[in-house]
């Protein structure tokens, strides 16, 4: 592990006005090493997403600071702040998000083509992508045509067909069975072992823990414990119970 | 053989010289991002809806892929669009083209007249204004230097007996068809001479049903006095409905009761390179119950009565205008739809670092896509109606320019319509996709 790829430093997020104004991050501190898969985990309206948020700069903190690839956010414009989302940052949803008219090698490809990459590089980038996660075979396939692990797993090649440094992941499996689950998370861990590259999954799912080489948990807007996992990476069981 | 390989390969170059010069295109367009007054954004916009059209790379251009088949994926929402679309743009059509065919109608007489200048009595509103002036004014006229003739011509209503029972209103323009004056065109049967035979007169064959005259040699009477129809004209109508018919002075002063010292316009003549302005000035200071206009002037002072004077017109600009808004509703109503139901995916779009500029390409895309489709199929049923009308009283008249007008209409619809999907995609926030 190396220097981190993106970090919280004493973030403070205020959200909403007047009455309904709630400070959802208390001085929260994080980072994220490449070739690390941190779970973040903690009750409903702990701040994960929040902070999750801040950290792929689609939130600015109220007070303190984010740096990503040691580029510090502080006072970027929007349209800075997406540029380096763009160029760093990689998101998997709960839910996917992948567009239903499009095949899975579009929807992968779009990550590319939000760049200005709109070439035949474009398409050969997208099936590596897809290739690493298992689908080479589904390139064509729209996704009603795919499993929700399918689906997650080529949100998830859309994620790293750009390079990103970070892997920024809200709950991937919980919409997932068992199976499913361990197979999109082998999938994150394998991404994980990059070098250059981190990956941080916000998660209630305890399922995944075997995977994380690194545990932080957070509750009403602060971190209240960080672990290490034991074998200081993805278990042994972890690694037999992934699916290929 | 060598001209075929000639050819092959002139093509062959031609297609490259293509190719390259869209490539060029493509990329200046990608890279051009002027700063001034925040044309930023507006020329990343052109750039992003011009990417699909200039790329020469042989990829589909996956923004027009993606618009495309969001547009396209709800068959049932897409065919009601272009509906909505096809609807809007046929009103709009035939209302302007009827206005085009109103405005060109209420001016033929007009157009058809070889005059340099018009005498007409003060506060005459259009040609079929039967007002009178007195021949004295002809005298006037003639006296004005570079006026070389000043010819009478009657236009006055009178009584058509219809040979079945009662009789119908006709407008009798009567005009010496030994001078330069208001003749019949058109003619399918009998000649001009025809009319210097007594009791002659020329009308149109789209008003025969209406004069119950079966044509040529029939023997009528206007003003309870004998007529003969002489001449046989096609497409000489009267938006008014009232049928035109033509007949020399006098005969058209008998039949209209009209004093022989009466007339409705005077025609006049300039001498070769007198100055038309100058003796207008000249012929309305010696005028004393009349004014001179200029052929068009006298048009547009027609076209003003008939078309803002009288509520026709503005008539016309409501239906085309409330045709404008309903398509923009319905439009607006299917893209805001397909936006909404697309929302978490664009909101994972501008996650991954879309810029908003993108997403409101796509929808661009579909709207001008929308437009085009929807065009297409109008501009059919237009050509369709314009055939069917071009025998009737008031045809749908169309012209390049107003179809045209008609296409970017469609497209500044759609575009505007695009406005409310455009604005739900302005307030969405990228962090919406964490939360759905």
């Amino acid at each position: 592990m190396t220097e981190p790829v993106v970090e919280a430093i004493e973030v403070v997020k205020f959200l909403g006005d007047g009455a309904s104004k709630v400070q959802a991050l208390k001085g929260v501190s994080l980072s994220l090493a490449s070739g690390e898969l941190v779970l973040l985990m903690g009750p409903s309206g702990s701040g994960k997403t929040t902070l999750l948020s801040v950290l792929g700069c689609m939130l600015s903190p109220t007070e303190g600071s984010v740096r990503v690839c040691g580029h510090s956010t502080a006072g970027l414009p929007p349209d800075q702040l997406t540029k380096l989302r763009r160029d760093h940052i990689g998101f998997v949803f709960q839910s996917y998000h992948l567009f239903p008219t499009l095949t899975a090698v579009d929807n992968v490809r779009l990550a590319l083509d939000v760049r200005g990459e709109r070439s035949h590089r474009a398409i050969t980038k997208a099936i590596d992508a897809l290739a690493i996660v298992g689908l080479s075979h589904k390139i064509n396939a729209y996704p009603l045509q795919l499993s929700s692990g399918e689906q997650q797993r080529v949100a998830i090649a859309r994620a790293i067909v750009g390079n990103a440094s970070a892997i920024l992941a809200d709950e991937p499996t919980a919409a997932l069975d068992s199976e499913n689950g361990h197979s999109v998370m082998s999938v994150l861990a394998e991404i994980a072992r990059h070098p250059g590259r981190g990956v941080l999954v916000v998660t209630h799912d305890p399922r995944i823990l075997p995977f994380a080489n690194r545990i932080v948990r957070i509750e009403d807007g602060r971190i209240v414990g960080k672990e290490r996992s034991a074998a200081a990476g993805p278990t042994e069981q972890a690694r037999s119970l992934a699916v290929p | 053989m060598k001209w075929r390989e000639f050819i092959a390969l002139s093509a062959a170059r031609l297609l490259r010289g293509c190719l390259l010069r869209m490539r060029k295109l493509s990329a200046r367009a990608r890279s051009w991002t002027p700063s001034f007054l925040g044309a930023d954004r507006y020329s990343r916009l052109a750039a992003e809806l011009c990417s699909p059209l200039l790329a020469s790379q042989l990829v589909t251009p996956l923004i027009f892929k993606l618009a495309a088949r969001n547009l396209f994926h709800d068959r049932l929402r897409f065919i009601a669009t272009i509906i909505g679309i096809v609807f809007s743009m046929v009103l709009v059509t035939v209302q302007m083209g009827l206005f085009l065919s109103f405005e060109r109608m209420v001016t033929t007489m007009i157009d058809h007249t070889p005059a340099d200048l018009w005498i007409m009595p003060f506060g005459t509103k259009c040609f079929e204004d039967p007002s009178l002036l007195d021949e004295r004014e002809r005298f006037r006229a003639m006296s004005i230097k570079g006026v070389t003739d000043a010819v009478p011509i009657l236009i006055s209503f009178a009584q058509w007996r219809v040979p079945t029972g009662g009789t119908t209103p006709v407008l009798v323009i009567g005009s010496d068809m030994d001078k330069a004056g208001l003749r019949p065109w058109n003619i399918v049967e009998g000649d001009l001479d025809a009319l210097s035979i007594p009791d002659a007169v020329a009308i149109d064959q789209s008003y025969f049903d209406r004069l119950g005259s079966k044509g040529l040699g029939d023997t009528v009477e206007i003003g309870d006095r004998r007529a003969q129809v002489r001449v046989v004209t096609k497409g000489i109508r009267s938006f008014t409905t009232t049928p035109y018919v033509f007949t020399p002075l006098d005969r058209a002063r008998a039949y209209t009761g009209t004093p022989p010292n009466k007339a409705t316009y005077l025609l006049v003549r300039l001498a070769a390179g007198a100055d038309v302005e100058s003796a207008r000035t000249r012929l309305n200071e010696t005028l004393a119950k009349a004014e001179a206009l200029t052929p068009a002037e006298f048009r547009s002072r027609s076209r003003s009565f008939w078309l803002f004077g009288t509520g026709a017109g503005a008539a016309l600009f409501a239906g085309a205008l409330l045709g404008m808004i309903v398509g923009i509703v319905i439009v607006a109503q299917t893209l805001y739809s397909s936006t909404k139901e697309y929302l978490n995916e664009f909101a994972t779009l501008r996650a991954i670092g879309s810029s908003s500029i993108y997403i409101y390409a796509v929808i661009i895309i579909q709207a001008l896509l929308s437009a085009i489709i929807g065009f297409g199929i109008a501009a059919g049923i237009g050509v369709f109606i314009v055939e069917v009308t071009a025998e009737s009283a008031l045809p749908v008249f169309m012209t390049p320019t107003l179809t045209v007008s008609l296409f970017l209409l469609t497209i500044a619809m759609c575009v505007i319509s695009a406005m409310s999907a455009i604005v739900q995609v302005m307030r969405m926030d990228p962090a919406m996709a964490f939360t759905r």
